[in-house]
């Protein structure tokens, strides 16, 4: 008999449903059915059983190929790395559980490494933002029972977060809003006419790059004070009769994205917005989202807030405190400076998704491999290291966008042999620590920096 | 097997009526024992020092999301020094420490037991997660009721039963300790950006008052029978003039007796009332109420309170009372973060600086003190400061230092700006009392361990309990003229036991014996119409599915569970 | 008619992107849904090009091949759009404004038809080549 796994939740996007139904045939080996899931989240399924994975480590040989090798053996190796490296930088982690981020902020706290996350390419401009500014925000749960203005700006779920309009924001009937998509009024701003703005009952057509500007025309307005007949593209008129929706809504929520981090601006694209926010609260309720990409990149900035109160762009090196400073201190910037000796990929693709001159700059150096998958990363790697697909084949904690926590299962095995990124993460601790222990008895201990004591 | 004795010591046990006593504790397997009991001990010489047993902190936000909201959006907040790194895992953050400082600077201090001040319930994983990564202290969370959909919903209706129903399951569902409420129906509001001013306000649409809703959960709680009390933070917090709003609230709980079988004998615990105990009517005329509200207290014997005191510090604003949070934004200008939770709560965070130089702010630092030294039962009045909203809780020695002496009272005073005027508009000036180390332990120990209901477990040092002993290097025969000697001896403890483990030695952290997590199992009669209330609220707005809710088991870090059955 | 046309590039995800990047980065379904370019169709008319035709695309850090669409999601004419992946990477700017995150959109580049016999690579040739691992198709 197959079997039939509800409350199932998705590894793919910072939506988190936790509605699939998934099928399993009857050995557990197979996944036969996905209910529910978007169109990206079927295919993560499926993949999981029907390609070819891999299995054990693989180390890159001098011909260029790769070999196989045991689990101990490449624990040994990445322990080695990050042993003898001088500033390793250890990052990634969108898509695994937070038990393996806490398990690698050990690691790397031992190591004396550089720790980030994807969202030092994403939504880091919102970080840098949040710590000057705030952020009025609100469970996505809150969004579908009483909003009845949403606007979505440099956002477009309708390819990146597939249910996220039906699941929360336009289309459900919530608690106050039962009449669903009639009780609300979309807006959506984008240089692009994308196909969430289709569904738009007013799209802004803003010029690429001035969202600042057009911000700044809202919060004018807002304010009560006169603007130019235009802004960044978008007539005197259109900007009024938004903001007059905007001051007037019950309950409001702005959700932005790539669109305003990615471009020039960056923080202070969020900035504005995050001030907007703050301004419309003298009238109504308004509350504002970042649309986190990965099923788990708000979790890295979780766990690492708790453990260091940072949530991305670590500096561990300095052995007795972290220390963060975003462009100092974040991966792109570490590689364009060749600071980094050492590369683990970790749960993410850095092959594929840095821009390929800091890809070029972090692989003249060793570089390993940790994620589930054959991509870009692993097929420049010295160490590619399987793990567990989580969400499929690992269970864990993961932070949804809105920061609520998701407690994601299992519904297959793994690979037979393949460990998960928690378990590979505390065997490569064990193994530093026993490195250490055989350097102290060689009485060859490697001098840490002596810290400045604080008080006294 | 592992045995020790604590010799010699000044022993202060008020749970056992022991005040200040030389002799000999016993130790074995974790456990207090009879000094008999023991055949080859270790000793600890513990001559000329005190012994207590572990600190019991009652209300402290050290772990879940608002926490890390905290930690989060203030990296300025690591700027101040932090230490060498001497234990396990770096310590960072001085108002919203990092979780293993927490844990960390808790043990040097002395602390085994942290309730965590509020949880969200739809947040609970979150919480248990940072308890994991909590070093050495026990914890356990309150889930926050008092603004909950299903709770305003059936105590509207006056079903005390399905509210009992509901509360066990969410205790269960979360792994919670006890019933919180924080601005009861204001934070409600707050989803719409308002608020609800005084007891008598209703709820927009829920049609229920904070009156109601606060009588409401103390009948559920004795109907429950529960370890702890209602936890209670009153509405209309940090506003001139709430006093009469605070007396309001307590008087709700006049007729009402306590019911469980956990030695507790209060059935409202009134949080961080300094906070609540302010008159007049503007920031101009602000002035301590203290002595009206801590009089009510002492003649009214089922409320406890703590007192949040003000240690004059830069910290980190956070509580569930989102329309206070905002109200402060607007005074302060500064950063403003929120989060409003569906169904359930909500919450705010903004820093703030309580400056000598702020006639507001050291008026508040009076009103704590005055509710401490005015109290006539220090059984019933702990020292807290609502960590981290009045202050980081690695202040606490030096609130008990300024409780403990008229001279360290002034050499603060005389660091304010406007002392004249903060002596005109408190008692504080007229107030000797100094209080001693008894009645310390009863603040930090015996008092709140038997308020929360686990007074037969901690808090004490009578056989049977858990082997959770502090020792200070303090000579209540001989105590140091200059009262910072006090606080340095009470914020780095000569020696702390931890389930009888040697934990940290001279103010250094040895070990990290195991921690726990503690949560309270209520047995209820099943209850079909709230089973049916729960799957259509999940169905229809919740934002996760009903399955996915409760905390999954694996997820619960080495739990201790306090069960209750009701159905006997 | 011009032979070379300076735009305005964004790359940002697409659904294609999406389900292909899960399905594997070496599939024909990545590589059909990230090796484009969208423009408008001023934009295109201006280059003499039709739908589908090669165009190289150059900023100031870099080059790729990729083909012209005429996307769905419409643009204002002088805007250009790759959906992210390996194709965009090879041109997206590395300079983060001192904020870590590289400058994905919102840089200039030129577009114009390849010469005869240029090819779209693929995503290993362009990556594996980047840094010299490169051994051709195996």
């Amino acid at each position: 008999m197959p079997k039939r796994i509800e409350n199932v939740g998705c590894p793919y996007c910072g939506v988190c449903c936790d509605d699939l139904v998934v099928t399993v045939s009857d050995d557990g080996k197979k996944i036969l059915e996905v209910e529910n899931a978007c169109a990206i989240g079927n295919q993560i399924y499926h993949h999981a059983t029907e390609s070819e994975r891999v299995r054990l480590p693989r180390l890159r040989q001098p011909d260029g190929t790769y070999k196989e090798i045991s689990y101990d053996e490449a624990i040994d190796y990445a322990a080695r790395v990050l042993y003898n490296a001088k500033k390793p930088l250890i990052y990634g982690f969108g898509s695994t559980n937070c038990e393996g981020m806490a398990a690698a902020a050990k690691v790397g706290e031992k190591a004396g490494a550089i720790l980030d996350n994807c969202a030092s390419i994403c939504h880091g401009s919102s970080l840098l933002a949040i710590f000057d500014n705030g952020y009025p925000s609100c469970t996505l749960g809150e969004v579908k029972n009483r909003a009845d203005v949403i606007l979505y700006w440099g956002a477009n779920p309708a390819h990146a977060h597939p249910r996220h309009m039906s699941r929360y924001s336009i289309f459900p009937r919530g608690f106050f809003t039962g009449k669903g998509h009639k009780s609300r009024k979309i807006i959506v701003i984008d240089p692009r006419y994308t196909d969430t703005a289709r569904v738009a009952d007013i799209y802004l057509q803003v010029k690429q790059g001035y969202d600042y500007d057009l911000f700044n025309a809202f919060r004018t307005v807002a304010r009560g004070h006169e603007i130019p007949e235009e802004v960044a593209g978008i007539k005197r008129e259109k900007i009024l009769e938004v903001v007059e929706i905007m001051k007037n809504a019950r309950f409001g929520t702005i959700f932005y994205g790539m669109g305003l981090c990615h471009t020039d601006g960056r923080n202070h694209n969020i900035d504005i917005a995050i001030s907007l926010t703050r301004d419309l609260n003298d009238f109504t309720k308004w509350t504002i989202m970042a649309m986190r990409g990965h099923y788990n990149i708000t979790g890295p900035n979780q766990v690492w807030s708790w453990q260091y109160g940072f949530p991305y762009c670590l500096d561990l090196s300095k052995r007795d405190i972290a220390h963060m400073n975003p462009g100092e201190t974040s991966s792109i910037d570490l590689a364009m400076r060749g600071e980094i000796d050492a590369f683990f990929n970790v749960a993410t693709d850095a092959g594929a998704h840095f821009p390929i001159e800091a890809v070029k700059e972090l692989r003249k150096h060793p570089w390993i491999t940790i994620d589930p998958n054959i991509c870009m990363a692993s097929e420049i790697s010295d160490l590619h290291i399987p793990v567990g697909i989580v969400g499929v084949e690992v269970p864990g904690i993961v932070y949804r966008m809105d920061n609520v926590p998701v407690q994601y299962r299992k519904v297959i095995d793994p690979p037979e042999g393949v460990i998960s990124d928690e378990e590979l993460f505390e065997r490569i601790y064990q193994r530093l620590c026993e490195l250490e222990a055989e350097d102290a008895a060689k009485e060859r201990v490697k001098t840490t920096a002596e810290g400045i004591p604080a008080e006294d | 097997m592992s045995e020790l004795l604590i010799k010699n010591g000044f022993v202060f046990d008020p749970l056992q009526g022991i005040r200040g006593d030389r002799m000999d504790i016993a130790v074995k397997d974790g456990r207090i024992v009879e000094t008999s009991a023991l055949q080859h001990p270790e000793t600890i010489d513990a001559s000329g020092m005190t012994v207590m047993a572990g600190g019991i902190d009652i209300h402290s936000h050290v772990v879940g999301p608002k926490v890390n909201v905290g930690r989060l959006f203030r990296p300025e907040d690591k700027l101040f020094k932090s230490p060498l790194k001497r234990c396990n895992r770096m310590e960072m953050g001085f108002s919203v420490p990092s979780t293993f400082k927490a844990g960390y600077d808790y043990a040097r201090m002395g602390y085994v037991f942290v309730n965590e001040a509020a949880m969200p319930p739809l947040h609970s994983p979150h919480v248990h997660e940072e308890i994991r990564d909590t070093p050495i202290i026990d914890n356990a969370a309150m889930p926050v009721f008092g603004n909950n959909w299903f709770t305003l919903e059936y105590l509207k209706n006056h079903e005390i039963e399905n509210n009992a129903a509901y509360t066990a399951w969410l205790l269960r569902a979360t792994r919670g300790f006890a019933i919180k409420v924080v601005n009861p129906g204001g934070t409600e509001a707050w989803g719409w950006g308002l608020n609800c001013e005084n007891v008598h306000d209703p709820v927009p649409y829920f049609e229920i008052t904070p009156a109601e809703i606060i009588a409401g959960l103390i009948e559920t709680n004795e109907h429950l029978g529960l370890p702890h009390s209602v936890h209670l933070h009153c509405n209309n917090l940090g506003n001139p003039g709430n006093y009469t709003d605070t007396l309001d609230s307590l008087k709700l709980a006049e007729g009402y007796t306590p019911k469980n079988n956990f030695g507790r004998e209060q059935v409202l615990h009134a949080t961080h009332l300094q906070f609540h105990s302010y008159g007049g009517d503007s920031w101009g005329n602000f002035e301590s109420r203290a002595p009206d509200v801590i009089d009510y207290v002492n003649s009214h014997d089922n409320i406890t309170i703590d007192i949040g005191q003000v240690t004059l510090d830069e910290t980190t604003t956070m509580t569930a009372d989102g329309p206070f949070e905002h109200h402060l934004r607007a005074l302060n200008n500064l950063k403003w973060a929120n989060t409003d939770v569906e169904l359930e709560t909500a919450a705010g965070v903004v820093p703030y600086i309580y400056s000598p130089k702020v006639k507001v702010c050291t008026i508040q630092w009076a009103v704590g003190l005055e509710l401490a030294l005015l109290s006539k039962d220090l059984m019933r009045t702990f020292v807290s400061t609502d960590h981290p909203n009045a202050g980081p809780f690695i202040r606490y020695p030096r609130v008990i230092t300024w409780l403990m002496s008229r001279a360290a009272r002034d050499a603060t005073m005389k660091t304010f700006k406007w002392l004249e005027r903060t002596i005109d508009a408190t008692s504080i000036d007229g107030i000797d009392r100094e209080l001693d180390l008894y009645e310390i332990a009863q603040m930090t120990r015996a008092g709140p361990a038997k308020a929360l209901g686990i007074s037969n477990t901690y808090g004490g040092l009578a056989p049977g309990m858990d082997a959770d002993i502090a020792i200070y290097a303090l000579n209540p025969e001989n105590m140091p003229e200059n009262p910072e000697e006090i606080e340095k001896a009470l914020s780095r403890c000569a020696c702390l036991l931890k389930d009888g483990v040697v934990t940290v030695r001279d103010g250094e952290v040895l070990t990290e014996p195991p921690k726990r997590t503690v949560w309270v199992d209520v047995k209820v009669p099943e209850n079909a119409q709230v089973q049916r209330d729960i799957y259509e609220h999940f169905l229809r707005y919740y934002s996760v599915n009903l399955g996915n809710y409760s905390l999954f088991e694996e997820h619960l870090f080495n739990p201790r569970v306090i069960e209750v059955d009701t159905t006997q | 008619m011009a032979n070379k046309i300076t735009l305005n590039m964004i790359t940002q995800r697409s659904i294609e992107e999406g389900v292909a990047m899960e399905k594997g980065k070496t599939t024909p379904e990545y590589f059909e849904a990230c090796s484009i370019i969208e423009l408008h169709d001023e934009d295109i008319k201006a280059l003499g090009l039709v739908p589908n035709q090669l165009v190289r695309v150059t900023s100031e850090c870099g080059s790729v091949v990729v083909k012209v669409v005429k996307g769905r999601q419409t643009l204002y004419p002088g805007l250009a759009f790759i959906p992210q992946g390996v194709w965009a990477n090879q041109i997206v700017p590395p300079r983060t404004q001192a904020t870590g995150e590289p400058q994905y959109s919102g840089f200039p580049v030129t577009v114009e038809p390849v010469a005869s016999g240029e090819r779209r690579k693929s995503a290993l040739e362009l990556v594996q080549g980047a840094v010299g691992m490169w051994r051709g198709e195996q």
